[in-house]
């Protein structure tokens, strides 16, 4: 099925098409952002400056930024998508240069009215570019060696400059989110079998290449991957983290401590409290309920974007659609992986939950594509 | 708008395939995690709720108040003062230099303390109390509670701070506290908690060290809430600990007090014990120092002073010092002789004044010699001649059995720091630590306390006090602890024969009150006070040929660290003896001049329980006695002072 084959005219034109948004969409991202709120609220000690607030404004401002993205057609969106993910490069080279210094890491770039972080939006912009790639290539030529290393280039490239800067969390999202696209675009199965083996390979020689010359990780990476393997062997020092998260989500027990009363949080044991970490404060004050709460409401993001990739004819919106919700999916499950001590704790927020101001602008302009995917489909 | 390629049906299905497998394997992920969050949070919930508790409350310590110290009487040795300090919470002052500038109108701040606590405010958090000012007056202590309004963020808190009342007179024996140190804790496998406490206080010599364990008491606990940096958000219960234990010594207040006000000027040391249980009565050493000084931190001057002193202030010499005995070893090398059956009392030697040993000449002290010497007079006279042949005849080995038998060369087990324990030489010991054969010569120096012999004063008092009783007295110094009586043990038969023992005695006797004896001068005059003792003076130099050819240089024209130790112990009453004296005075001379007259005048002073008639002295001492009693009670503490500190 491809554009030429229906009429433009059954595509909603104007106002109308926000009748054609994905409300079900709509009122589930609201709701996790409101989960954020609370939380934001209730480790600020019941206040809602300096974190809920911002967030609240944050979100409001995202909510515009997504209609307003899903009002412009898809096939714009896809005839941008190289250009975009080329300006996202160029991006990432510019932060190598004139990005401020912080936490270790160069990150972003002071725009002055906010912070840009290239390597949040090159999640997107990859998923876009590779998904208009697979709709571009034919069928045909899906796994031939030629056509299968291109798009590998494409991840790869902006991996390894996020790798530089360095950020492990983003750089892992980036090769999966991009693997997931070409795996639902239908390349071989062989070839991501073989790149598995691979990549246990480089576990190992990373691991190798701990204390010599060539060392491919930085040191507190690797202090951050022992304490994962072993987290009680420094419960004060670089274990704290995963140790006291995992206090805080055991000690929620069933139904939790109710609203604003877990003590772990609010007696400051949890670190990150209102970034990486707060998913714990949820699952102390609201208990196993709570957490499965969210953890619904997500998977209930990941069923509607599947639905939507699945009634939607058009192939660059399935991958697109496919691949964001593959790009969301890996924001929280690394997450709250690291959270229930399940993986090493590599600095992933939780979507739209999480304090933070480009992850969720990056994020609601990902779903504003979606929705304009769902808006602009052909019917 | 192009649309390149026509998506191909079966593309589609691959595609919805892959989009249903990968969104499976997701939901799939999300099960896991779902599970290992009930896995957290429902299997092992109790586990992490407890650590959270753990995490949440913390444990404080109150420190317990220190045991306090008494003599036997009551008499407080070591109390603790109300002392007030004062402290700044930097977050609640805001300006600190501003509050500490007003705070210097009111209070006396000196400037180390001052740059100390700014180091540690520093340092510490800033909800964090810091002491700025310690042991400050009441009347400062006022000044700043007046004016506490315009001192934000300064509190005046009481503490509880050690006192030594007595002054320099129980530095020794009592020793004193101070604030716990790295070195200290470094020594501890399992410190107390207690210990972490910034300054706490720990006994650092003596019995307030080697009792610290009881003394200290054990801590109790308040539980409080914090938060991850420590802060206390609100206290939640509290469980009070246990006070140190409360010490009595058997040391007598007013005796101890008189025996240092008697030795002041000297570098002497002084034993005064209970000869039938053993109860130390005085512990004494001179000169000495103020303990106090060390609870406040003393000053590198000070200190200096000290250390610098060729006296040895610090030193406990009548624990730790150990001296060649001389003449006062001389009972043990004739109760040896008695036992073993070779000498009985009648047995003469004759003295000419020397005797040659393997090509060696020993001198007796005099000269030109005794003449003929029995045991008594040998005793009484001091005879050294007498005794290297004595000594030939029984050799070393029956002399140091004797010698350990009357506790010599054995470290008496009393609480106080660095007691010595002196040295008993035997064959077995010369071989193993000189690496040399035991020659004749060494019995013969060994006979008269010279040569390798070492005895402290402790150890020579308890010598006296088994020879005056015939029992196997082992020095106590703990009388009770918190009330209760510690433990004495009934003292066993020394196993030596009666009617020796008594000729030794009856020997003492003569050396204080017959004539002839080296000690007649300091004889006590009631009947019922007698004395009985013994004189030693041991040399610290070996007297060259040359110098006895030009005649024995006399003591007064040495220098000080030349010259030879004076020595005496005693027992008193002679008929039933209570008490035995050591006393030696460094450097002080002849035992007869420098140590038997204070060994008298303790003896007097302890028999008597405060100072006795002028009539117990030999009258031709009395007007000089008389002088020394008025000028000594000027130095002693004023006993309404000492009363005052009386526990009821």
């Amino acid at each position: 099925m491809s554009y030429l084959e229906y009429s433009v005219k059954t595509v909603p034109t104007g106002l109308r098409k926000v009748l054609f948004l994905n409300w079900p969409l709509i009122v589930l991202l609201t709701s996790v952002a409101g989960v954020g709120f609370m939380m934001l609220y209730s480790v600020a000690g019941g206040s809602f400056s300096p974190w809920a607030e911002p967030q609240i404004k944050r979100f409001t401002l995202g909510l515009a930024v997504m209609v307003t993205v899903a009002m412009v057609p898809i096939w714009f969106w896809r005839n941008m998508s190289v250009a975009a993910y080329l300006a996202t490069i160029v991006l990432l080279i510019l932060v190598e240069f004139m990005g401020s210094v912080g936490m270790g890491a160069q990150r972003w770039i002071d725009l002055g009215f906010m912070r840009l972080q290239p390597s949040e939006l090159m999640k997107v912009t990859l998923v876009m570019s590779l998904a208009a790639y697979y709709d571009w290539l034919p069928p045909k030529k899906l796994s031939r060696p030629f056509w299968v290393l291109l798009p590998v280039l494409a991840i790869l490239l902006p991996t390894a400059m996020v790798l530089r800067q360095p950020d492990l969390g983003t750089s892992i999202l980036l090769i999966t989110g991009g693997a997931m696209v070409m795996f639902i675009a239908g390349v071989h199965w062989g070839y991501f079998a073989a790149v598995t083996t691979l990549f246990v390979g480089l576990v190992v020689a990373v691991f190798q290449s701990r204390d010599t010359s060539w060392q491919l990780l930085k040191d507190y990476q690797f202090r951050r991957i022992d304490t994962f393997l072993d987290p009680a062997s420094d419960p004060l020092g670089a274990g704290y983290h995963i140790t006291q998260s995992k206090i805080a989500l055991g000690s929620g027990g069933w139904t939790g401590r109710g609203f604003m009363q877990g003590t772990q949080s609010r007696l400051n044991f949890l670190p990150e409290k209102h970034t990486d970490f707060i998913f714990t404060t949820l699952a102390e004050e609201f208990g196993f309920v709570g957490g499965i709460s969210l953890l619904g409401l997500y998977a209930l993001i990941i069923v509607f974007c599947v639905l939507a990739a699945l009634a939607n004819r058009d192939r660059f919106s399935s991958l697109m659609i496919l691949g964001i919700a593959s790009t969301f999916f890996l924001f929280f499950a690394v997450n709250m992986s690291m959270v229930m001590g399940l993986a090493p704790v590599v600095g992933v927020p939780l979507p739209l939950v999480s304090y933070g101001g480009s992850a969720m602008l990056v994020l609601m302009v990902a779903f504003g594509l979606i929705q304009s995917a769902h808006i602009h489909r052909p019917r | 708008m192009r649309r390149p390629n026509a998506d191909s049906s079966e593309s589609q299905r691959l595609l919805s395939r892959r989009a249903m497998l990968l969104g499976g394997v997701q939901l799939g992920f999300m099960g896991m995690l779902a599970l290992r969050m009930r896995y957290l949070q429902v299997e092992q919930s109790d586990q992490f709720r407890l650590l959270a508790e753990e995490n949440r409350v913390n444990i404080r310590l109150l420190p317990p108040a220190r045991g306090e110290i008494f003599d036997r009487n009551g008499v407080a040795l070591a109390r603790n003062e109300p002392s007030y300090r004062i402290t700044i919470v930097q977050e609640d002052a805001g300006d600190v230099d501003k509050v500490i500038e007003r705070l210097s109108t009111l209070v006396e701040l000196d400037e180390d303390s001052l740059n100390r606590a700014m180091a540690e405010m520093k340092r510490s958090a800033p909800f964090l109390p810091v002491t700025v000012a310690d042991h400050v007056s009441w009347e400062e202590m006022s000044r700043v509670s007046v004016n506490a309004p315009a001192l934000p963020g300064v509190t005046p808190e009481v503490g509880l701070s050690r006192q030594y009342p007595l002054q320099g007179d129980f530095a020794h024996v009592v020793g004193y506290v101070g604030p716990v140190s790295d070195y200290d804790l470094s020594k501890i496998a399992n410190p107390d908690p207690l210990l972490r406490i910034p300054r706490f206080q720990i006994g650092k010599v003596g019995v307030e060290a080697k009792r610290e364990g009881g003394l200290r008491g054990s801590a109790g606990t308040k539980r409080v809430e914090v938060n991850s940096v420590g802060r206390i958000m609100r206290e939640l219960d509290r469980q009070e600990g246990d006070q140190g234990q409360d010490l009595q010594l058997t040391l007598d207040q007013n005796l101890q007090s008189y025996v240092q006000a008697r030795l002041e000027g000297e570098s002497a040391a002084a034993i005064v014990m209970d000869c039938r249980n053993g109860d130390l009565l005085a512990i004494n050493s001179a000169p000495t120092f103020d303990p106090n000084l060390f609870v406040t931190g003393i000053s590198v001057a000070d200190y200096k002073a000290l250390t610098d002193n060729k006296f040895r202030p610090l030193a406990a010499k009548s624990v730790q010092g150990t001296y060649p005995p001389g003449s006062t070893f001389k009972m043990i090398t004739a109760l040896a002789a008695l036992e073993e059956g070779v000498f009985s009392s009648e047995d003469t030697v004759w003295c000419p004044g020397h005797l040659e040993v393997s090509d060696r000449r020993f001198h007796c002290w005099k000269r030109a010699g005794h003449g003929h010497m029995d045991l008594q007079k040998a005793l009484r006279e001091s005879c050294d001649v007498y005794f290297y042949e004595v000594a030939l005849e029984i050799g070393i080995d029956k002399i140091s059995t004797m010698a350990a038998r009357l506790g010599l060369g054995v470290r008496h087990d009393i609480p106080l720091s660095g007691v010595a324990r002196g040295l008993n030489p035997t064959r077995t010991w010369k071989e193993q630590v000189r690496g040399q054969n035991w020659v004749p010569g060494d019995t013969v120096n060994a006979s008269i306390g010279q040569g390798f012999v070492l005895a402290s004063p402790l150890q020579l008092a308890v010598m006296t006090a088994r020879l005056a009783s015939g029992l196997q007295i082992n020095p106590r110094m703990v009388k009770s602890s918190n009330g209760v009586e510690e433990p004495v043990p009934e003292p066993a038969p020394l196993g030596l024969n009666e009617n020796h023992l008594r000729q030794i005695r009856k020997a003492m006797f003569a050396v204080s009150n017959n004539r002839r004896g080296t000690a007649y001068g300091s004889r006590i005059v009631p009947e019922e006070f007698k004395l009985a003792g013994k004189t030693g003076t041991s040399q610290v130099r070996n007297i060259t040929a040359a110098e006895r050819a030009a005649g024995v240089t006399r003591n007064k024209d040495l220098p000080w660290e030349r010259r030879d130790h004076a020595l005496f112990v005693n027992f008193a009453p002679f008929d039933t003896p209570e008490i035995a004296v050591a006393v030696v005075v460094e450097h002080g001379g002849g035992g007869s001049t420098a140590a038997a007259p204070i060994a008298r005048d303790i003896t007097l002073q302890a028999l008597y329980k405060g100072d006795p008639p002028l009539e117990a002295y030999p009258s031709r001492d009395r007007r000089k006695i008389k002088a020394q009693q008025e000028r000594l009670r000027a130095l002693m503490p004023d006993p309404q002072d000492v009363r005052g500190g009386t526990r009821t």
